[in-house]
């Protein structure tokens, strides 16, 4: 640990300072003073040696006794009526346990409770190419591919819309009977504060940007992959590579109509999720059928083709934004329009049409703001969630149009957003509430890193500097199932005479560390070594709810939950130490294995003799904390839609060098200044963020799901191309954010906000390098070469003309926050 | 169901002999036969790396390799890759250094870390990028990973310099 902790800093605080002030330091400094001793160092996972050494248990290393293979028979079909599906034959065939279709199990389901859309296996109608129709239990996996020989389906082919703008018009044939009017539309949203139009006329300043965005998947190295089981007590239980433990429980109970309390969820590790895995999916569902007709386990297994068809990726976008600003650089009004793919279920789709408007103002004020969102379904697969969940694409078409403005208006970028940010501690004209803020922190700290002011229009023709902002949700302040109010996490402790402190929580550890944040939050505050807490596996026998891993919730809502059991847990320790010390337990506290005297370790008593004087004739101590958030958010339509109780934000500074001949774009370096509020554990926030550094330039600059019609076309890792490690740029991680009042020890999220800049600050930088703006992404070489050939007819390429405006702010005057 | 044939494979020094299907490709043996798990299934297409192993010490992705046509060669998986209760210099760095996060891709970085630093142990950074390109991780961006690489060739390196 002290090897990575004295590298990792070198290498972030190596590059040269400019111009005075290091704010990195400087924010470093200030947050040692708090003397944690877990809180904010850089801690290995706690699970990292059994990744390193193949010892971690995904769901498809697990076998059950007697376990049967099930498939899952994909239809052929993009939309189409299912006339038949004859399993007749197939069930005769030796080595076949149970062939089931959609008529066992007709219960509509869906992680949203408003838009149940989907059932466990096509129902009547395929509504996309892959869509399951059958489910087979089968011997070997060579049966089950016989068994599929021998099932007839009979479709009726239906009109196929591949197009979001068709499906917003009136359509012949609905693809689901609770689409909008007579349209394919599965949602429209239509917000407007202030007087948009109005501004606009008025507007001395105004750019208006269009993006076209293919759809993108998530990529996780680990297929979807499910094992359930039923016993012969009337209990079920379902392994599953899921992020989200507690909806899938849900749903299962509703479509299979056992309830909650005989289902047992468990969650092994899990092989990457970034939103991909937080559906409760008709696979597991099915899985689970087939176990239950069978009586046997049964394992479903996706293969790389299943996960792309199953998709639940960022949607396919377009958008349209004009931002307006004043002759004082003062934005006034963004109008915005977004029509999102959705594919063929809902999904999360209501969320993602809001989201795809709501997060579009923050970081910057505006006072006049327009959203009108539309969310199509399609017969493509379905679009979800994925990382930083529809504040991707508009981040990119925002952050373009703001470039576009300092253009217009003749001023640097990052003073221009300097003027416009909003203050910590405000609201914004659609009513989030902002506490802790340090994008103003971040955008001058990525300014001083990366050289800016003798980089920026001065590099030469085809090498560029670029920079963009971000804002996200620090965990959905709305949970998805409103009634009754439960909490959105509880962790319980229990501390025993081995003196170890199981902790139980339902988060569910994708990858990013919550398990070793878990540990690191109880350590700091029982005042305790690490390897003391062990974290019990996800099941639902025995862990409290965590709503799960999604809008980058679990660091905020689970950290908050550990220290309220932790501190519930101290307590009897404290009274036990004041009993034998004879000080008062308001004259204790924890830290250094010992119970003690504040700020005197020296008077007081082992951490492991105050344990079990407390559990003296009463047992092993438990303890349990939750985590509620409070209302938030306006009272208009759609009001709690990107509520939170913190917001992340960003500045990103990227480095590009675009070769003139071949239309390669190589990304040279990223400067990532993020405000996480206090990092729990930095090593992990950088890994956070050179994470969603690659994937957002991969959506950037290669992946794309590319359809002919409604057939995928690159349903594989050859042909969807994720950045090999000789692609990805080097990332100088600048941790600049000040604590957050809410958030455990002062921290907010990093697992999705890290995404949302990188996009733009690369594609700000392309249009410095070669005065080209792309709004159509990924931006291949070949779309960079036929730019750069139409800018030869125009004469040749040239640098964008330097700003006219002097620079002045950030440099003292008007540079306080 | 197609004919079985005789086959007896070396994993981690250890002999099998198993009866398969000619078509058994290595990934199956290992995985479903051998119940060694630490060896991944990402794609079963050649296309990701999380299945590679080693065979006569180089790396081959277990997935498009006929189980048949290792026999008479050693195959190394990650189990194989230290002792037990030690860990390789390349497994002790990723742990240090925040390389693994899911850890789904992490044996098959770490099997062919192992490999490529044998035979080049003073191999630069750029030199690891384009020997673990056949690899891909989603979360990390494999900035941690180079960076473990590179820190344990040094810690590997003769003289001891880090």
């Amino acid at each position: 640990m002290a090897g990575g902790r004295s590298e990792g800093r070198a290498r972030r605080l190596s590059s040269d300072s400019e111009g005075g002030r290091d704010l990195v330091k400087e924010v470093e400094e200030s947050r040692a003073a708090a003397g944690y001793h877990w809180i904010g160092q850089r801690v290995p996972l706690i699970d990292a040696a059994l990744k390193v050494t193949g010892r971690a248990e995904y769901t498809d290393d697990l076998k059950r006794p007697g376990m049967l293979v099930g498939r899952l028979l994909k239809s052929t079909q993009p939309h189409a009526k299912l006339l038949a599906v004859d399993v007749a034959e197939a069930r005769r065939l030796p080595g076949v346990a149970a062939v089931l279709t959609g008529e066992r199990y007709p219960t509509p389901f869906g992680v949203l409770p408003m838009t149940h859309d989907e059932t466990a296996l096509a129902l009547g109608r395929v509504r996309f190419l892959g869509e399951h129709v059958a489910a087979v239990a089968a011997v070997d996996e060579e049966t089950c591919e016989r068994a599929f020989g021998r099932i007839r389906v009979e479709y009726e082919p239906l009109p196929v819309y591949d197009d979001p703008k068709v499906s917003r018009e009136s359509v012949k044939v609905q693809i689901h009977a609770r689409a909008l009017r007579d349209t394919n539309l599965q949602k429209e949203v239509f917000q407007h504060f202030g007087d948009v139009p109005g501004e606009i006329a008025r507007a001395p300043f105004k750019v208006k940007v269009s993006g076209k965005y293919l759809g993108v998947t998530h990529g996780f190295t680990e297929p979807h992959c499910t094992i359930a089981e039923s016993t012969p007590d009337g209990r079920l239980t379902v392994w599953s590579a899921t992020q989200v433990p507690h909806y899938l429980h849900r749903s299962l109970s509703e479509v299979l109509g056992i309830p909650m309390h005989r289902i047992r969820v468990v969650k092994p590790e899990v092989g990457g999720g970034f939103g991909g895995k937080s559906d409760p999916f008709p696979h597991e569902i099915a899985c689970a059928a087939l176990a239950i007709e069978t009586g046997r386990p049964v394992k479903v297994l996706f293969d790389r083709e299943d996960v792309f068809y199953l998709n639940h990726g960022r949607h396919p976008t377009l958008n349209q934004v004009t931002i307006t600003a004043g002759e004082d650089g003062g934005f006034r009004a963004m109008d915005l329009e977004a029509l999102i793919d959705g594919g063929a279920w809902s999904s999360f789709g209501t969320v993602s049409t809001y989201y795809n408007g709501v997060l579009a103002m923050g970081p910057y004020r505006f006072d006049h703001f327009r959203y009108h969102g539309w969310r199509a379904y399609t017969n493509h697969p379905p679009s979800g969630a994925m990382r930083a969940h529809g504040g991707t694409n508009l981040r990119y078409t925002v952050e373009s149009a703001v470039d576009e403005l300092a253009v217009e208006l003749g001023w640097d970028p990052i003073e221009l957003r300097l003027r416009n940010f909003l203050t910590p501690n405000c609201k914004t004209i659609n009513e989030f509430r902002i506490t802790s803020n340090s994008v103003r922190q971040c955008i001058l700290a990525a300014r001083e890193r990366s050289g800016w002011d003798r980089k920026f229009r001065q590099l030469p023709y085809g090498r560029g500097i670029g920079v963009a902002c971000g804002f996200y949700i620090s965990g959905s302040n709305s949970p998805i199932h409103f009634t009754p109010v439960f909490p959105q996490c509880t962790v319980h402790l229990k501390a025993d005479m081995d003196a170890g402190i199981t902790i139980h929580c339902g988060a569910a550890d994708i990858g990013q560390g919550s398990k070793t944040v878990l540990a690191q939050v109880v350590a700091e505050v029982l005042g305790i070594r690490m390897d003391r807490c062990r974290v019990a596996p996800v099941d639902s026998d025995t862990a409290p709810v965590d709503l799960g891993s999604y809008s980058s919730r679990v660091t905020f809502m689970m950290g908050n939950a550990a220290r309220s059991a932790a501190e519930n847990l101290k307590l009897p320790l404290l009274q036990a130490a004041s009993e034998l010390l004879g000080h008062p337990v308001e004259a204790l506290e924890a830290s250094q294995e010992r119970i003690h005297l504040r700020g005197r370790p020296e008077v007081g008593v082992p951490f492991v003799q105050a344990l079990h004087k407390a559990i003296e004739r009463r047992g092993a101590l438990v303890a349990s904390g939750a985590y509620s958030t409070s209302p938030l958010g306006g009272t208009f339509k759609g009001a709690k839609a990107g509520t939170a109780p913190a917001y992340s934000f960003s500045a990103y500074v990227a480095e590009v060098d675009v070769d003139v001949e071949t239309g390669f774009v190589k990304v040279e370096k990223v400067w990532a200044a993020f405000d996480c509020g206090r990092p729990l554990n930095p090593l992990s926030v950088e890994g956070q963020i050179e994470g969603s550094i690659h994937m957002g330039l991969g959506q950037l600059l290669s992946e794309g799901l590319s359809y002919r019609g409604a057939r995928l076309m690159n349903p594989s890792f050859l042909d969807y191309k994720i950045l090999t490690p000789q692609q990805m740029p080097e990332v100088e991680c600048l941790l600049v954010g000040e604590d957050d009042p809410e958030g455990p020890f002062g921290a907010k999220e990093a697992g999705e906000g890290p995404l949302v800049a990188a996009l733009p600050a690369v594609g700000n930088a392309i249009y410095d390098a070669i005065g080209l703006r792309f709004l159509d992404l990924p931006i291949t070489p070949d779309k960079v070469v036929r730019a750069l050939e139409g800018q030869q007819k125009k004469g040749g390429g040239v640098k964008p003309a330097p700003p006219t405006r002097p620079s002045s702010v950030g440099r003292g005057t008007s540079g306080s926050a | 169901m197609s004919k079985k044939v005789p086959v007896t494979l070396r994993v981690n020094g250890e002999e099998h002999e198993l009866h398969l299907p000619p078509q058994r490709v290595l990934l199956d043996v290992i995985r479903e036969d051998l119940n060694l798990t630490g060896t991944k299934r990402g794609c079963d297409l050649g296309t990701c790396g999380c299945c590679a192993v080693l065979v006569d010490g180089q790396p081959v992705l277990s997935c498009l390799a006929l189980a048949k046509l290792s026999e008479g060669h050693e195959v190394t998986t990650i189990e194989g890759i230290s002792a037990p209760g030690a860990l390789h210099p390349v497994q002790k760095a990723f742990i240090d250094l925040g390389a693994t996060q899911c850890g789904f891709c992490t044996p098959g970085f770490i099997v062919t870390a192992v490999a490529f630093l044998r035979d080049h142990p003073s191999a630069t950074r750029e030199e690891i990028a384009r020997a673990l390109s056949g690899n891909l991780c989603r979360c990390t961006g494999y900035v941690k990973i180079l960076d473990a690489v590179a820190s344990a060739a040094r810690s590997m390196a003769p003289s001891g310099e880090a």
